[in-house]
């Protein structure tokens, strides 16, 4: 593929980053809360504006990135990611920076990240997930960053991702952190969130 | 050519902008935990905060309002110059006013006027390991961390008590985030330490010279260590401010003249001067009370 075929990234690479790191603060900073995210990328499908936003916000080439059964590495999808950030795309998901997911249904248990170490918990893995909704409703957290608590759920979702989550809970402060992107809005679940067991 | 065309969009360049974001994330997803970052030269001396500067300026975007204090006051030399940094690298606006500001770096203080959400409050930090001075070893107070395992605070802050009657401790008073990390506040007086528990306002804490980054989400638990029969007491002033008169918050002893003459005023120049001047932007009559 040449370089002209490669669709354009941030107009403003400098305050584009800024704005797209500051949402992506907030909404670690806040888990559950749902957030609009203009971006005005138009990346290749099936990458949605907001997580190409992100990706470019915080890749480069001291980072790696794992695409998911989604987007092959020879993809435009690929290529769109290795020309505007540099990052070295990762063969496998156990050693990635950042994980790109666009089948949620079909993606890897959140265990089998990388999860960072005891002395070292911040070398995990950052899931970037791409959905196609999101709501203040379903699944109940608590934890910091939220005031009382917060209710949040996003589909499509791996059908044990309940389960997963309080795992994922429980490993802390190993484990990863998840950033959903819908096509239009973020919202992120830090491991640091507990959710609230129900039958 | 204006300065602002010189230097890349608050000093610092791209690539290291990202590192520092980062290393951000993490922080806030693990709160308490301070998270390694390949800290920068700054164009300032270490003393001088280079580790909130960074933090500032990988934070900071073209719409923010910055403010700035050392010691509670906006008018030290330090306070000034890290302003003037800002203004001179990034074209943000600059306030004194805490309500005023989405972002407020920092020196030994929090603020009195209480922080709202959506404001981020960075902190400069010069040790950023509330083990360090028990422990020198980095790979046994990471491990102890690893494990929770904070026994040495706990001897040291019984030892002040089998000392001195209480815990002696004034400045830098550690404290548990969450339940599991210990954290250092950085050299904020005790004072403080209430200010950060279940703060709406985000803290992000960096330490320049020990390339250290840490933070506290809104809303987050921080417990000041204590011994059930030695609770945790913050500083108390037996007096007012002898400018304003406000009580229960932090007061300065400073010299007024040649012949030792003291008095105690408020360290939040801000606060006090807020105090002592009309509201601003009102209409005037809507605002005063009848006598
Ligand atoms: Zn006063």
């Amino acid at each position: 593929m040449s370089i002209s075929a490669v669709a354009p990234g941030f107009t403003d690479s400098v305050h584009d980053a800024q704005r797209v790191f500051r949402a992506v603060l907030g909404a670690l900073a806040r888990p559950g809360r749902i957030a609009r995210l203009d971006a005005t990328l138009v990346p290749p499908p099936p990458l949605h504006s907001t997580a190409a936003a992100i990706l470019l916000a915080l890749a480069d080439f001291e980072t790696t990135v794992w695409l998911d059964d989604g987007l092959s590495d020879d993809s435009e999808v690929a290529e769109f990611l290795r020309f505007h950030t540099g990052a070295r795309l990762a063969s496998s998901w156990r050693e990635a920076d950042f994980a790109l997911v666009t089948v949620p249904e079909r993606m890897p248990a959140l265990a089998t990240f990388a999860q960072g170490t005891p002395e070292y918990p911040d070398r995990s893995t950052t899931i970037v997930i791409q959905v196609e909704a999101m709501t203040n409703a379903g699944w109940e957290f608590f934890g910091p960053g939220i005031p009382d608590r917060v209710q949040f759920s996003a589909a499509p979702l791996p059908l044990d991702f309940q389960r997963q989550l309080a795992e994922n809970r429980a490993r802390f402060p190993r484990g990863v952190d998840l950033i959903f992107a819908t096509a239009a809005d973020i919202a992120a679940l830090p491991r640091s969130a507990r959710i609230v067991e129900r039958a | 050519m204006s300065d602002a065309a010189v230097y890349n969009f608050a000093y610092l360049d791209e690539q290291t902008k990202r590192m520092i974001r980062r290393a951000l994330l993490k922080a806030v997803a693990i709160p308490g935990y301070q998270v390694p970052f390949a800290s920068r030269e700054m164009p300032m001396p270490y003393g001088w905060g280079t580790g909130g500067v960074q933090v500032t300026a990988a934070v900071l975007g073209a719409d923010d309002t910055l403010k700035v204090i050392d010691q509670g006051a906006d008018d030290t030399t330090n306070a000034v110059s890290i302003r003037k940094f800002f203004e001179r690298t990034a074209g943000v606006a600059t306030t004194t006013h805490t309500s005023d500001a989405t972002v407020i770096q920092t020196r030994h203080r929090i603020p009195e006027t209480p922080l709202r959400e959506g404001q981020i409050l960075v902190y400069q930090v010069p040790i950023p390991e509330p083990l360090r001075f028990l422990e020198p070893r980095e790979t046994e107070t990471r491990r102890q961390h690893a494990l929770e395992d904070y026994g040495l605070m706990h001897v040291k802050l019984y030892e002040d008590i089998a000392r001195h009657g209480h815990i002696a401790t004034t400045y830098a008073y550690p404290v548990k985030v969450d339940g599991r990390y210990l954290m250092d506040p950085s050299p904020t007086p005790k004072f403080d330490n209430p200010k950060m528990d279940m703060c709406p306002a985000l803290q992000l804490f960096g330490a320049g010279r020990e390339k250290r980054i840490y933070a506290l989400p809104p809303y987050t638990r921080v417990v000041s260590l204590d011994f059930e029969d030695h609770p945790f007491e913050p500083t108390k002033f037996d007096r007012g401010c002898a400018l304003c008169g406000a009580e229960g918050i932090y007061l300065d002893e400073v010299v007024t003249d040649d012949c030792g003459g003291r008095m105690f005023v408020c360290s939040d120049t801000d606060f006090c001067e807020s105090r002592r001047t009309p509201p601003r932007a009102a209409a005037p009559g809507l605002n005063e009370v009848p006598r």
